[in-house]
């Protein structure tokens, strides 16, 4: 079970968080069937270290950036959005 | 050497000694003619049908770890080609077919039983979707019978059939051709085969880049080092994104850990495979007499084999939701692979972005019953370089079409 | 019969006899005892069979690896199907059985197979049963496989879990363990100690040793309350059976009592601060022909019955061994005046052979047991040189009850290889040992290779300080251990043809492995595979060692180049109710109810679960027929007025500034020129383009939206709109709050609904003037604040009136007390059906677009990159051959086909299916909705529908069939 530090509420268990996915940069309406379909369904799914979004949805309800290594499960860093 | 009861009465009367390796171990030669990425069932099988099907004489195996190590041993064995849509049917039960005809070809027993698979509705909503399932499936040429909830009952007694079960049961429906097989034995026989036909089946080489000839790839770089390909494939599972990005491309596909249990083992007591959509649980006896089981994916993506505790606790909540009777039984092992999670939930297979290299991915949860299948159409396009009829919808360029097999969305589960 | 019971010693209480059923005969055991050490002092030598050639098995260890006595246990309603006899507290009322052996365990019709068994090698059946085709041979060997009997009644007790935080959680209690818990909790944090005993010392309560000047156990005992008095939480009798991620251990206690209906079984999950691993060691068998007879036993097992359970397994005792270790077991047998002859590989044995000679042993260096006899148990062991290559080496035969084996220790290293600690094999201790971890704990005692009880309590408390802090505390102390003699690594005596166990339970031969290398099944995975090796209930605890050894001896190997396996949870088995803990029935999934869910339950409604929630399907009179009741309730709504509890539909208020800008990029629809007090029937999409929910939006202010989601997709579009405000548009000022379950909703229609609505002396203006269709306020009815809006799933003139969740039950009655007819959900399904209103997830599936509603209005319209407006016009989006949303009326006005009936072309192929059907008593016909390929162009076709088999006609048409232009819902 993982222990996240959520940075808002400090340290929570994985039960009262949701998983996001790999940040993306949406395009524009104006991208090609390819620009649209890589940000859509094309991940880089690494084997070690990731950054993913989370949100503590039974807690505070925010959504963080997490860095995460996905061999060892260990958590780096979190921050809050855009920080 | 041929496999049979009068092979076993004359080794046995000559101490076994006289048994052959089920494979050889080759020499490592510089260059082949076709690589396969990836020991697993669907790897040796691609080897198989390369050698038997398209007769490639020189066809290597790499595999990092010990053949049929990864989700081939980590699998819970059902086999079934009980799919929703017409490109997934036909491809399941080519499959299906190829399994019922495998032990005889191969000379190996691996066990298939066709027990049924029989998938549980809790809702009358439930039923209403499975109906339209089951009339796609007879449209489609595969087997499968709508039931109500007493035949349900007769086929399963020990279900929870309580009127205040949390999921009370309305009925189902089966597929009577599905069933289980003795997963290592699949792989096993592949490369046993495989090798009888000269395949070089190579472990414990780790595949670390591409060797490229301007764009083209022409080659892998391996812990043992470099060897020559003309044409090359990997089929490795969870690892798909990693062996993506040294070919310097993405793949719709996140990796996940899909955990597995076993109770310990018991006299019969349930002659079917049982699944419930509402739960997300599966369950079949082996016939060593475990209850195998499983239900959803760890909640993030994961490399790591090996399940977390709180999944593991729903799954096991799961199964006893609907069999309130194995609550008294103990969990033997816990365990999990890694599935290469594909975003419509059906498989990658098709050329790959990089000239040279083909793709056999984004099996998912769901790679075992399509063993056979995923190797033939990976020996089809290696040996030709075109899609296999039953392998083009399934390309890669229908994520940029848009042209997705979405199984979930199509049995009508919202994802 | 060979065991006995001392008169004197051990820890049982032999004031408390307790008898007990084994089979058909009743024994008599002690408190104190285990069921193992009760039947071995009632002389019971066969206690199983194994598992492929049906050979009698005995008891072999006295703890979790036990391998062989697995035995069906009940306990009043309590159930073991492989209860271990090693685990299981003797206690009244216990009635066990073996689980092998037709007629009866000691006379085995089966017990024939063993004749055969050469035919019979590791992995026989992957070679035959392949004619005709395995199915023909699998129900019997099926029969024949199994171990134990599960009962099929259903298990209704309740269990328990606990979730804890604790700061240092030491596993083991034996003097590792136990010197690790005193020094962390002498710190002041908090401590947990768990041991799968049920009582505390481990060794120290059956070895000899002396801690600070007092007898072992009675320090352990002292200790033991120390920690209590601490506040150290004590947890006996408990398995820690996995070591997860971030220092997670699940734990399984296995209390002697629990209330009534309560299982004993508990879960803990303990995320630990840091975690002490003392999980000692146990002994592994020496590998020896024959070595699988009754009476051979673990020298450390034969050792601990003595002394813990006061049983002397036998009179006449040979110990085979490897290692100074087994001395111990035949010095204590000795005194207890056994004959003793030890068999030592060793050729110079040393001290402890000295010893043990001077108390009458007689010792025997550079020696083996080279072969066993007696038909259901030992009666004499052949004892010749340990070199020994052939059956014809001079040997002496020894009359005898028991052998006892020690092959060495294996260290207990599973939860720290759960844990990602990386093994490594060191040839000095024979033995894998922690090699690098991964996570925050301290090693100690046997299970980091330490063998001395002086190093065990030494490392304990070193561990203990590493892991608390701890500062000022002085070790506690035991005598140096004497000088040992090495160990001698000995893995199986290389007689040709001698059949050697490894694994007892699945009868795995030293042959078998030679197979399994012959073939190539080389890697420790291939040979665990292939012949089965540790994979039985014991998960390879005494054999998997040895195995590995014995193949990297065959293979020309190292055994660290031949690696092990890797080790999962649990280390034992666990109860499975234990683990699903609390997690079951409402507390699995829960459901929810209505405000009024009591007013419908009196009514005699029909309630079912729809997405989560409680609701009517329909309120069937006495001796009506669900069919009759929802067309008696449709008619009624058309005829004369109808009320429906719409409370569960969603209700989300989304407020701020930026309200309006941000709704107009999530939905499908423009919501932006919406005015306040008007509502409008929007979509909102996946990125991907799909419909994931429909729904009615209101303007209740410039800057506020009350958005009506499905009842459930309320969760999931929160959610949704969450995560774009959040991750998508961050400098968004918009708020969103879930108020779903603050307010009670009830749908008055039909004909008669301004007569009812009369009735509730609104302060709010309801002319059509003031609340047309489409438009809501807010007020008070009946004095209670309201809101009522004007909008309709049924095409009658139609109000939703909103009071507090509260008043729900009282407004319900009154409105009911108007006349209305309360209907249901399957009779609103009929009634929306006949105007074709889609219901999400019913009619639409995850593939389903926008367009394929004939709704791609909005797409033409709207400015702004809505969410999946790009997928739009993808090529999949714009294909021709998409499924369209379409009417059906079937040839046969009387017959409604099933919902999931598909529409087929002349080659019968499938060209989509049907989503909704019922009669229609409005129409007085059967009526359905589909979603058909190309469907809008097929209008006016009639296209053949397939139903399992089942062949029938339908005429495409519009999706709609009563009232196609909407005048009832101002009428």
């Amino acid at each position: 079970m993982l222990l996240i530090p959520c940075p808002w509420c400090g340290p929570r268990s994985e039960h009262e968080f949701g998983f996001g996915g790999e940040p993306a940069v949406r395009p524009q309406s104006s991208a090609s069937d390819t620009e649209w379909a890589d940000y859509l369904y094309m991940r880089t799914n690494p084997k070690g270290r990731n950054t993913e979004l989370w949100c503590h949805s039974a807690g505070c309800g925010q959504w963080f950036v997490m860095e995460r290594d996905t061999v060892t499960h260990a958590i780096h860093t979190t921050r809050e959005m855009g920080a | 050497m041929r496999y049979s009861g009068w092979q076993l009465l004359k080794q046995g009367l000559r101490g076994n000694a006289g048994w052959q390796p089920a494979w050889r171990t080759p020499v490592l030669q510089r260059s082949y003619d076709a690589i396969v990425v990836g020991g697993g069932g669907h790897g040796l099988a691609a080897a198989y049908y390369l050698a038997r099907v398209h007769g490639l004489k020189r066809v290597a195996v790499l595999e990092r770890g010990w053949i049929g190590g990864g989700n081939t041993g980590r699998n819970t064995t059902i086999v079934r080609s009980n799919y929703f849509f017409a490109e997934s049917a036909a491809m399941y039960d080519f499959a299906l077919r190829l399994y019922e005809g495998l032990s005889r070809e191969l000379n190996y027993n691996i066990m298939l039983s066709q027990r049924g698979v029989l998938n549980l509705a809790h809702t009358e909503h439930d039923m209403e979707l499975m109906t339209r399932s089951v009339n796609a499936m007879l449209l489609n040429g595969i087997d499968v019978e709508l039931l109500d909830a007493k035949q349900v009952r007769d086929e399963v007694p020990l279900l929870n059939f309580s009127p205040s079960a949390r999921f009370p049961i309305h009925g189902g429906f089966v597929q009577r051709r599905g069933g289980v097989a003795r997963h290592d034995a699949v792989a096993w026989a592949y490369a046993r085969g495989a090798s009888d036909l000269g395949v070089d089946i190579i472990q414990n080489c780790d595949v670390t880049g591409w060797l490229r000839e301007g764009s083209r790839i022409v080659g892998v770089e391996t812990s043992l080092g470099r060897i020559s390909a003309g044409v090359c494939a990997m089929s490795v599972a969870g690892h798909s994104g990693v062996m993506a990005e040294m070919a310097g491309f993405r793949l719709p596909i996140t990796s996940y850990a899909l955990q597995a249990m076993v109770s310990e083992p018991l006299k019969p007591i349930l002659d079917t495979v049982v699944m419930s959509t509402a739960t997300g649980m599966y369950v079949s006896q082996s016939d060593k007499g475990e209850l195998v089981f499983g239900a959803g994916l760890d909640l993030y993506p994961s490399y790591a084999q090996r399940g977390n505790l709180p999944t593991g606790q729903a799954i096991v909540a799961a199964m006893l939701e609907l069999f309130p009777a194995f609550r008294r039984l103990k969990m033997l092992r816990q365990w999990a692979g890694i599935v290469d999670v594909c975003w419509d939930y059906s498989p990658v297979i098709g050329p790959a972005p990089v000239e040279g290299l083909y793709l056999n991915c984004g099996w998912g949860t769901g790679g075992f019953k399509a063993t056979p299948v995923g190797g033939w159409l990976l020996a089809h396009l290696m040996a030709t370089g075109q899609h296999h009829a039953l392998s083009a919808p399934f390309d890669l360029g229908r994520f940029t079409s848009g042209m997705l097999v979405d199984e979930a969305a199509g049995a009508g589960i919202a994802h | 019969m060979t065991g006995t019971r001392l008169g004197s010693g051990g820890r049982i209480d032999r004031g408390q006899v307790i008898p007990f059923r084994w089979g058909d005969t009743v024994l008599q055991g002690f408190a104190g005892d285990t069921l193992a050490s009760a039947l071995l002092a009632n002389g019971v030598r066969v206690v199983g069979r194994s598992f492929k050639y049906h050979r009698p098995r005995g008891i072999f260890a006295a703890g979790v690896e036990e391998p062989n006595a697995i035995v069906d246990v009940r306990i009043g309603d309590r159930h073991d199907a492989n209860a271990r006899a090693s685990l299981v507290t003797l206690q009244h009322g216990i009635v066990a059985r073996p689980i092998a052996g037709w007629p009866s365990v000691t006379r085995d019709a089966f017990a024939a197979l063993d004749l055969l068994q050469r035919f019979l090698p590791a992995g026989f059946y992957y070679k035959t049963f392949m004619r005709p085709s395995w199915s023909r041979y699998e129900a019997n060997i099926r029969r024949m496989a199994g171990l134990g009997r599960a009962s099929h009644q259903p298990d209704m007790r309740q269990f328990e879990t606990r979730n804890i935080q604790i700061d240092v959680l030491v596993v083991g209690a034996g003097p590792a363990g136990l010197a690790a818990a005193r020094a962390a909790a002498a710190s002041g944090r908090s401590v947990m100690l768990v041991d799968e005993n049920p009582d505390f010392g481990g060794s120290l309560l059956w070895q000899d040793g002396t801690i600070d000047d007092r007898p072992a156990a009675d320090w352990a005992a002292a200790t033991t309350a120390e920690l209590a008095a601490q506040g150290v939480t004590l947890l006996p009798a408990t398995t820690a059976f996995g070591y997860y991620d971030h220092n997670t251990l699940g734990l399984m206690e296995r209390r002697a009592t629990a209330a009534p209906g309560w299982a004993l079984d508990r879960l803990w999950c303990v995320t630990a601060g840091k975690v002490v691993l003392a999980t000692g060691s146990l002994e592994r068998p020496l590998v020896f022909p024959h070595n699988d007879r009754p009476g051979v036993m673990s020298a450390a097992a034969v050792l601990r019955y003595l002394r813990q359970y006061a049983v002397l397994v036998g009179r006449s005792v040979v110990i085979t061994t490897n290692n100074d270790s087994a001395y111990a077991t035949a010095a204590a047998l000795r005194l207890a005046g056994a004959e003793v002859a030890v068999a030592d590989v060793r050729t110079a044995p040393g001290q402890a052979a000295k010893d043990a000679t001077a108390l009458g042993v007689s010792v025997i260096p550079g020696s083996v047991v080279t072969d066993t006899g007696g038909r259901l148990g030992v009666r004499w062991a052949d004892i010749g040189p340990a070199d020994a290559t052939s059956k014809k080496a001079a040997t002496r035969r020894v009359s005898c009850s028991i052998v006892a084996c020690s092959g060495g220790w294996t260290p207990v290293v599973h939860l720290f290889s759960q844990s990602g600690g990386k093994l490594r094999w060191d040839a000095a201790a024979s033995a894998f040992l922690p090699g690098i971890g991964r996570q925050d704990h301290q090693l100690s005692g046997g299970m980091n290779g330490v063998t001395s009880l002086a190093e065990c309590l030494a490392s304990g408390h070193r561990a203990g300080i590493a892991a608390s802090g701890a500062t000022m505390l002085a070790a506690p102390r035991a005598e140096p251990a004497a000088v040992e003699t090495p160990l001698q690594p000995f893995w199986f005596v290389r007689i040709p043809g001698a059949r050697q166990w490894l694994d007892l339970q699945n009868d795995v031969t030293v042959k078998d492995v030679g197979l399994a290398a012959r073939e190539n099944f080389q890697s420790v995975e291939h040979l665990k595979r292939y012949t089965t090796l540790g994979m039985a209930t014991d998960q390879g605890k005494t054999s998997n060692v040895n195995g590995i050894a014995v193949m990297a001896e065959l293979t020309g190997r190292g055994i660290a180049e031949t690696g092990t396996t890797t080790f999962r949870p649990p280390y034992a088995p666990v109860s499975l109710g234990g683990l699903a803990g609390s997690r079951h029935g409402l507390l699995y999934s829960p459901r929810r109810e209505l405000p009024a869910h009591g007013e419908h339950l009196a009514l005699g409604a029909d309630m079912r679960e729809y997405g989560g929630w409680m609701r009517p399907a329909c309120y069937p009179r006495l001796d009506e027929t669900t069919a009759a009741a929802i067309r008696r309730e449709a008619s009624a709504v058309r005829a004369d007025a109808g009320l429906f509890d719409g409370s569960s539909l969603g209700k989300i208020e989304v407020c701020g500034p930026d309200a309006a800008a941000f709704l107009n990029l999530m939905y499908y629809n423009n919501v932006e020129n919406l005015k306040p007090g008007r509502l409008r029937y929007v979509l909102l999409l996946r990125e991907a383009g799909t419909v994931y929910d429909d729904g009615v939006i209101a303007r209740l202010a410039a800057d506020r939206y009350l958005l009506s989601p499905s009842s459930s997709h309320t969760a999931g579009v929160l959610a949704m709109l969450e995560q774009w405000r959040q991750t998508e548009y961050p400098a968004m000022h918009v708020a969103f709050h879930d108020v779903t379950a603050a307010w009670a909703t009830f749908v008055v229609c039909g004909p008669r609904v301004r007569d009812i609505m009369a009735s509730l002396a609104a302060e709010i203006d309801l002319s059509d003037a003031a609340l047309p269709h489409m438009a809501l306020a807010d007020g008070h009815v009946l004095g209670v604040p309201a809101r009522i809006a004007r909008v309709s799933f049924t095409g009658e003139r139609s109000y939703e009136v909103s009071v507090p969740a509260g008043y729900g039950p009282a407004l319900w009655r009154h409105l009911l007390a108007q006349g209305p007819t309360p209907y249901g959900i399957e009779s609103l399904s009929v009634l929306r059906a006949e105007k074709g209103y889609i219901l999400i997830g019913t009619d639409t599936d995850g593939l389903t677009m926008p367009a394929d509603l004939d709704m791609s209005g909005p797409l033409r319209a709207k400015k702004v990159d809505f969410v999946g407006r790009r997928s739009l016009t993808t090529p999949d989006g714009v294909r021709a051959d998409r499924r369209q949303f379409v009417g059906l009326l079937p040839q046969d006005p009387n017959f409604v086909p099933p919902v999931g009936t598909h529409a087929v072309d002349a080659s019968r192929k499938s060209l989509g299916w049907i989503t909704t059907s019922a009669y229609s008593p409005t129409v007085g016909r059967s009526i359905a909705l589909a979603m058909i390929s190309g469907g809008r162009a097929r209008i006016g076709d009639v296209v053949e529908l397939f139903d399992r088999g089942r062949v029938s006609q339908a005429k495409v048409c519009a999706p709609v069939f009563h009232d196609p232009a909407g005048e009832k819902l101002h009428g």
